[in-house]
């Protein structure tokens, strides 16, 4: 029988569940990325309870959308769905950034089943989705090709090779959204106001993007019915790559962190963090405990050999 | 013994790959635009829809190169060594070495011979940066038969792996028979009063040079090791103790290449006094072959002039 999918109401629940999971994450971590994580929710969300084609219980599946998160900083907000859609145990985050954690502080997929890229080092993601959907089409696969990347992201001159080239082979099997959140790490300054300014101005990002040939979408990357619609429509698009430019807020989610550059990896106090969740909390709130105890870690990472430590 | 011309390395690349793409599907050649310099012209001939341009982009390549090796494909790379290892870097290290993705990195131009391009194109520190990547295999073949026998192995495993291809036509050092390990060195000259151990195509050179001090009374064997990584240690450590004596000689810098590999094995295992003989801490500089090789003192004349002093300034140390 196939399971009816989640209505949107419910996306909108798991979505407030991804950024509880973020900040406790990073909280009980005592550090990592916050501001970028919570902007790119919803468009996780969707991705992965509504518009991949995917089997969470194998995770390998040859003709599974691959999905790339090419600001690998964000790699909290990729666990925290990736757990909740049934990837791994929800406990297992409370791993972040631990010691031997098959959770990283940027993705590691030799670790975790499910990551269908390492990333990190910004702008080569969407390099790696290029080659990943040129090797679909040369399959003659019909698997689509999702990545992720940031707008302070598109700074790096890679992202433009590689907008080049997919357009050059026509790859209209590949979707690129930006998560525009409008604040990079710092970026620069208004010499008026000192307030930080958003890595394009305007319409420069959509502008270049057609100017690579790319079709261009716009949507609300915190509305999630709309993200749905707007990836449904790109996937359907022919004869041309697709980017979805997002509008988000960095920080999207808990007030005091929103649109506040400081929260790019910034990690909250106890105060602050209960704060966060009584912001994030269910209009009814579930009955659960809202700081899990530790679980056991979950060790992958290779230990160190007599050999290697000399 | 003088050694026969042979072809360039860059054609053997491309005949090579291009012969084991017809038994092999998941074969492809990804180009930075130089496939009329690199050898890779000859593949997209054989298979024109399995050659993927990036355009002059290579870091574009290299991280494309690991998301087609996600999805079952085999690629190998065709640019310069100074554009894959240097340029591409960071495409490498994060999307190739750390997933320890199946990449072939056919590092074009290697060394000082570069068709007079001069210092920007001499890729002269490639083996030192690559073999210091965690997971990769590193590899410098001499000539035609070991290059065609270095690429079918590097084929045969699964796992990231560089490889220098050079310019110029090279000369002959192994016959028909010679049968290349991964991993493994291979005496090619025997002598017992000191030991070169050299790499690439520099071991033609070096071998000669072992030719004239044998005709001078001095018994020079020559370690070839066309592995870098994973380096053949056994081979190394019986080399110095057989010696006592070792001469490392490359066409690459003497800071970190094969001189270092050596240096640190033998420091660990075997110390023994380790001379480095290669490009000195510095750039080079376009020019015709044979006076580069003279000024850098790589021809086969140089490094046996180089190897007398050295084992005369030791006699005088002895004495």
């Amino acid at each position: 029988m196939i399971k009816a999918e989640p209505d949107v109401g419910d996306l909108e629940a798991t979505a407030r569940a991804v950024r509880r999971e973020i900040v406790l994450s990073v909280a009980h971590a005592g550090g990592g990325h916050v501001g970028g994580p919570m902007s790119a929710v919803e468009i996780l969300t969707a991705l992965y309870f509504r518009v991949l084609r995917i089997r969470p219980a194998e995770p390998g599946w040859p003709d599974r959308d691959r999905f790339i998160l090419s600001k690998g900083h964000s790699a909290i907000g990729w666990y925290a769905v990736l757990a909740l859609r049934g990837y791994f145990p929800a406990a297992e985050l409370s791993t972040f950034d631990a010691i031997d954690s098959r959770l990283q502080g940027h993705p590691d997929m030799t670790l975790l089943p499910g990551l269908d890229m390492s990333t990190g080092s910004l702008g080569l993601g969407l390099a790696a989705g290029v080659g990943v959907a040129l090797g679909a089409k040369l399959g003659r696969q019909d698997f689509r090709t999702f990545v992720m990347v940031g707008d302070g992201e598109c700074n790096e001159g890679v992202v433009w090779e590689s907008a080049h080239v997919a357009e050059r082979y026509e790859l209209d099997n590949l979707v690129v959204v930006v998560d525009s959140n409008q604040l990079q790490q710092f970026g620069w300054r208004d010499p008026g106001t000192g307030r930080r300014l958003p890595p394009y101005r305007g319409s420069q990002l959509r502008d270049r993007w057609a100017a690579f040939g790319w079709r261009v979408l716009e949507v609300d990357g915190h509305d999630i019915a709309s993200v749905i619609g707007v990836l449904d429509q790109a996937s359907a698009m022919q004869g041309a790559p697709v980017v979805v430019i997002a509008e988000t807020v960095k920080g999207k989610g808990v007030s005091f962190m929103e649109n506040d550059y400081s929260w790019h990896s910034r990690v909250p106090t106890p105060d602050e963090l209960r704060a966060a969740l009584d912001e994030l909390a269910d209009p009814v709130p579930p009955a659960r405990d809202p700081l899990p105890p530790a679980p056991e870690l979950v060790g992958r990472v290779a230990p160190v050999t007599a050999d290697e430590r000399g | 013994m003088a050694l026969a011309a042979g072809p360039a390395l860059r054609q053997v690349f491309g005949e090579t790959v291009a012969e084991l793409a017809r038994e092999d599907p998941r074969i492809l050649l990804l180009d930075g635009d130089l496939g009329s310099s690199t050898g890779g012209y000859i593949f997209e001939a054989a298979h024109p829809s399995r050659y993927i341009q990036s355009g002059i982009a290579e870091q574009n390549m290299l991280a494309m190169a690991a998301g087609l090796a996600t999805v079952g494909y085999q690629p190998y790379i065709s640019t310069f060594s100074c554009f894959a290892v240097a340029r591409a870097l960071d495409s490498i290290r994060v999307l190739i070495a750390q997933p320890a993705l199946d990449v072939k990195i056919m590092g074009g131009y290697a060394g000082l011979l570069t068709g007079m391009t001069g210092k920007t194109h001499q890729m002269l520190d490639d083996v030192a940066i690559m073999r210091t990547l965690p997971n990769m295999t590193v590899l410098a073949p001499a000539d035609q038969t070991e290059a065609k026998q270095a690429i079918r192995a590097i084929a045969g495993i699964s796992g990231p792996a560089y490889m220098q291809i050079t310019r110029e036509p090279s000369d002959v050092l192994f016959g028909a028979g010679y049968r290349f390990q991964l991993g493994r060195a291979v005496t090619v000259h025997d002598g017992c009063d000191v030991t070169l151990i050299s790499t690439g195509v520099q071991t033609t050179r070096t071998y000669q040079a072992a030719e004239i001090l044998a005709g001078r009374g001095i018994g020079a064997a020559v370690l070839h090791v066309p592995t870098i990584k994973p380096l053949d240690e056994a081979a190394v450590v019986a080399a110095a103790q057989a010696s006592g004596l070792v001469i490392t000689v490359e066409e690459q810098s003497v800071l970190g290449g094969l001189g270092g590999a050596v240096a640190e094995v033998l420091s660990d295992r075997f110390p023994v006094p380790v001379k480095r003989l290669g490009i000195r801490d510095r750039y080079g500089e376009s020019g015709p072959n044979e006076q580069l090789l003279d000024k850098y003192r790589l021809s086969a004349a140089r490094v046996a002039e180089d190897v007398e002093d050295l084992l005369r300034v030791r006699g005088r140390q002895k004495g």
